[in-house]
C-alpha cells in the first residue's frame, strides 16, 4: 500500500512537472507567425511512415542506422511493459499481463529483453563514437558544454534504464525459480524470458543459498529494479523538455507538418510583389489602401518573424549533425553550421520563453532588446549556397536553410544591408536586367555567331 | 554545321510574322554575357538546329530571372525580374522553355507559378536526353571525348533540388566514353560554391574554397574531363581547375558541347 501510495504520488508530480514545462514548450513554438499546412493529407501520413516511423533518411548511412534502429525499436516495444509497469504500480499487482496473456506475455517480454540487449550494445557504440571514436560532426564548436553533456547524459540515462529492466526480470526469475514470486507463491517454476532466466541467476542466483534473508535481498533486488526502470523513466519525461532529445516525440509532428512543395520553392512575399506590380504599373493602385505608418518589417530578425513550422524544427533537431556534415560553406572551414542555427533559434526561443514566464516581457510587444542576430553572426548567414544538402541530409526533415533565407531577407529588406558585394549587383539587375554590368545587346552571343556562319 | 545556315530566332520577329515556335530557349544572362556560357548558348543553339526544333530566344526582352537577388534576401528585385519576365511570357503565350542553367530552371518552374507564370520548363539535359530517347538526335561514333575518363558533377538546382539525376547520366552513356561517379553524387552531390548568390561575393573566412574543395575530389576520380550542366559550375570548376594548375589535364564541358563535338557540328 505504501507503494502504491509513494507511486501515485511520484507519478503525479512527475507528470505535473514535464506537462508545465511541454505547455511552455508548445507556447513558445506558438510565439512565430502562422504556417500554410495545406496540401495533402495522405502525402503527409505516408512522410509519417516513411520517414519518422519507418527511418527512410536515417538509413543514408547504415551503420548509425542500424544502431539507431535497436534504440528505436526498443524503445517503442517497452512502451507495452511500461502500461504494466503503470498498472503495478497503482494497483499493487504483480506482473498483470501475464495470467491474461499467458504465453504471449513470455513472447513480448523475451522480445522486449532481445532489443534491450540490441539497444545495450548500440548504446555503448554511441557513447564510443561520440567520445572516442572523435566523429568530426560531434566535435564541431557548437557541440561543447551543455550539448555534449546533454548527449552523453541522454545514454547513460538508456544504459541505466536497461540495466534496471534486467535486474528487476532477473531477480524476479531467482524468485520464481524458488517458489517466492510475487505474482504466485508457491509455484516454482521460470518465467522463461529469452535473456533474464539466464541472466537471473547468474547475476542473482547465489543468494539462493542464503534462505530468508537470500530472498528478502532478492525481494529488494526486484523492487530495486521495477523502481530504478519507472524513476528513470520519469525523470527521462521530465528531462526530455530540456534536451537536445525531444525528436523521440516531435519527429513525427514535424514529419507531418514539412512542406509538400518543391524545395525549389521560396516562400513568395505577396506584400512585396503587389508593391512592385503597383510600381511596375501591372496592378491599380487601390484607393482605400491604408496608409501605413512606418515600414513593415520583412524577413525575420527575432523568433516571431518565423514560422512555428521553423521553430518546430528547431524543438525538434537532435543535434546529431548530419546537416552540417555536408555543409559545403561548413566543409570548407565557414563559421556556417546548420545544425548551430538550429540550436540558436531554440536557445532564443527558450530565452523569449523565459522573460515571457518571469513577466518581464509579454508575448504581444515583446523586446528586450535582443533578436536572432545576438545568436547568429551575418558571417554565418552570408555563407549559405542554398544548396539544399543540408535539408537533404536531415533524417527528420528540418530546414535549416529557411530560417538563414529569412534572416537574409531581414537584413537586405528591413535593415538594407547585407555584402557589400551584392549592391553593384541589384543595381545592375534593376537597371540592366541582369546580375553584370553590361553594356552589349542580351543577343550579341547570338548575332556574332550568326555572322561567323 | 554543314549544310544549313545557323538559326537563332528572336522572339518579337517571329510574332511579327505570326509564328508561334515550339519551345522558348530561355538563354539566361550567364549564357548571353559570360564568354564561357556563350560557347555553350551556341552549342545547344546548334544541337536544336540539328534537330529541327522551332525555337525562339527572347533576346533583348529577356532578362534575370531573379534567382540570385531572392535567394540573397532581395525580394523586391526579385519581383520586379520576375514580374516583367511573366509579362513578356504570357504576351507571347509561351507553353515551353527549355534553359541550359539550373537556376534559371529552378526559379522559371517553381518560383513563377506563384507569381502567375505558368510554364512546362525542362532543362536542356532533359531536353537532350528526349530528343536522342525519340531518334530526332541521333549520336556517332567517337569525338574528341571518345575514351576519355569522365566524371559528372550533379548541380544543386537541377539534382538536389529537382530530382533530375538521370538525364543527364542517360545522354552520357550514349557517348562512348568512361563515365566515373564521384564519391559526392547524386542526392549527395557536393555544391560548387555559386550558389545562393555566392557568385557574386566574396567568399567568408574559411579554410579552402569550396569549387576547390569539389576539384579536389573530381582529380581523386583521375577523370580527364569534368562535366557540367550549369554556367556557374563551370565557372566555379574551371577556378578550382587553374587553382590547382591542372588547366591543361582537366577539362569542363557542358554536355551540350560534347554532343557538338559527337556530331560535328
Amino acid at each position: 500500500m505504501i507503494q502504491q501510495v509513494l507511486f501515485a504520488i511520484v507519478v503525479v508530480g512527475a507528470f505535473g512537472f514535464a506537462l508545465n514545462k511541454y505547455a511552455k514548450i508548445y507556447r513558445n513554438i506558438m510565439l512565430a507567425k502562422d504556417y500554410d499546412t495545406q496540401g495533402n493529407d495522405f502525402q503527409r501520413m505516408k512522410n509519417v511512415g516513411l520517414i519518422a516511423f519507418g527511418q527512410k533518411k536515417m538509413f543514408k548511412r547504415m551503420v548509425p542506422a542500424l544502431l539507431h534502429l535497436c534504440i528505436y525499436a526498443a524503445f517503442m516495444i517497452t512502451q507495452i511493459e511500461l502500461i504494466e509497469i503503470f498498472i503495478d504500480g497503482f494497483t499493487g499487482s504483480h506482473r498483470f499481463f501475464r495470467d491474461a496473456l499467458g504465453g504471449f506475455y513470455t513472447f513480448t517480454i523475451s522480445f522486449i529483453e532481445i532489443l534491450s540487449v540490441l539497444a545495450f550494445v548500440a548504446t555503448i557504440a554511441f557513447l564510443a563514437r561520440r567520445n572516442a571514436l572523435k566523429l568530426p560532426r560531434f566535435h564541431m564548436d557548437e557541440m561543447t558544454g551543455w550539448p555534449k553533456w546533454d548527449g552523453n547524459l541522454i545514454l547513460v540515462f538508456e544504459l541505466m534504464l536497461i540495466i534496471f529492466i534486467f535486474h528487476m526480470n532477473g531477480a524476479d526469475e531467482v524468485l520464481y525459480n524458488m517458489g517466492k514470486s510475487g505474482q504466485h507463491p508457491g509455484e516454482v517454476g521460470s518465467y522463461g524470458f529469452a535473456i533474464s532466466q539466464f541472466v537471473g541467476p547468474l547475476m542473482f542466483g547465489w543468494l539462493a543459498e542464503f534462505g530468508d534473508f537470500g530472498i528478502w535481498m532478492l525481494n529488494i533486488l526486484e523492487r530495486f529494479g521495477w523502481w530504478g526502470h519507472i524513476l528513470m523513466v520519469l525523470t527521462f519525461l521530465m528531462y526530455l523538455p530540456f534536451s537536445k532529445h525531444l525528436h523521440i516525440m516531435l519527429a513525427f509532428p514535424n514529419t507531418y507538418f514539412a512542406p509538400l512543395n518543391s524545395r525549389g520553392e521560396m516562400e513568395n512575399m505577396p506584400d512585396v510583389m503587389n508593391e512592385v506590380k503597383m510600381m511596375m504599373g501591372l496592378s491599380e493602385m487601390s484607393a482605400d489602401a491604408p496608409a501605413e505608418d512606418e515600414l513593415p518589417e520583412f524577413g525575420a530578425k527575432d523568433i516571431f518573424g518565423l514560422t512555428w513550422k521553423n521553430m518546430l524544427d528547431a524543438y525538434t533537431c537532435t543535434e546529431c549533425g548530419r546537416c552540417s556534415s555536408v555543409c559545403p560553406a561548413n566543409l570548407t572551414g565557414k563559421k556556417l553550421s546548420p545544425r548551430k542555427i538550429m540550436m540558436d533559434i531554440r536557445d532564443r526561443a527558450e530565452e523569449v520563453g523565459k522573460n515571457i514566464d518571469s513577466g518581464e516581457q509579454q508575448a504581444h510587444n515583446y523586446d528586450d532588446g535582443k533578436s536572432l542576430f545576438d545568436y547568429i553572426s551575418r558571417e554565418e548567414i552570408h555563407a549559405c549556397t542554398t544548396c539544399n544538402a543540408c535539408v537533404e541530409a536531415c533524417p527528420v526533415m528540418i530546414s535549416p536553410m529557411e530560417p538563414i533565407l529569412k534572416l537574409r531577407r531581414y537584413e537586405i529588406l528591413t535593415e538594407s544591408a547585407g555584402p557589400s558585394d551584392w549592391v553593384p549587383m541589384f543595381t545592375s539587375m534593376e537597371n540592366g536586367g541582369s546580375p553584370w554590368a553590361v553594356n552589349d545587346a542580351r543577343d550579341k552571343w547570338a548575332t556574332d555567331e550568326l555572322e561567323k556562319n | 554545321m554543314s549544310d544549313k545556315k545557323l538559326q537563332i530566332p528572336i522572339m518579337s520577329e517571329l510574332a511579327a510574322q505570326g509564328i508561334e515556335p515550339e519551345v522558348l530557349y530561355w538563354v539566361g544572362c550567364s549564357g548571353s554575357f559570360d564568354a564561357r556560357a556563350q560557347k555553350v548558348a551556341v552549342a545547344f543553339a546548334k544541337i536544336m538546329n540539328e534537330a529541327k526544333i522551332s525555337f525562339a530566344i527572347l533576346g533583348q526582352e529577356e532578362s534575370c530571372t531573379g534567382d540570385p537577388a531572392r535567394r540573397a534576401g532581395n525580394e523586391f528585385v526579385f519581383q520586379m525580374m520576375a514580374l516583367q519576365n511573366i509579362e513578356t511570357l504570357n504576351m507571347y503565350k509561351v507553353k515551353k522553355i527549355v534553359t541550359a542553367c539550373p537556376h534559371c530552371f529552378n526559379t522559371l518552374k517553381n518560383e513563377y507559378p506563384a507569381l502567375g507564370g505558368n510554364y512546362d520548363v525542362v532543362h536542356h539535359t532533359q531536353f537532350i536526353n528526349d530528343l536522342i530517347k525519340e531518334g530526332r538526335l541521333v549520336m556517332k561514333g567517337g569525338s574528341a571525348f571518345s575514351g576519355k575518363r569522365i566524371t559528372y558533377h550533379d548541380s544543386c538546382y537541377l539534382g538536389r533540388v529537382n530530382g533530375v539525376y538521370e538525364a543527364p547520366r542517360e545522354i552520357l552513356e550514349k557517348l562512348d566514353n568512361h563515365l566515373v561517379e564521384l564519391k559526392r553524387s547524386k542526392t549527395n552531390g557536393l555544391c560548387c560554391g555559386a550558389g545562393g548568390s555566392q557568385m557574386f561575393k566574396e567568399d567568408e573566412k574559411g579554410d579552402k574554397r569550396i569549387n576547390v574543395e569539389r576539384v579536389e575530389e573530381a582529380l581523386e576520380s583521375g577523370a580527364e574531363v569534368i562535366v557540367a550542366n550549369c554556367p556557374f559550375c563551370i565557372t566555379m570548376l574551371s577556378d578550382g581547375i587553374k587553382a590547382k594548375d591542372k588547366q591543361d589535364h582537366v577539362m569542363v564541358v557542358d554536355i551540350s558541347e560534347m554532343i557538338v563535338s559527337n556530331k560535328r557540328l
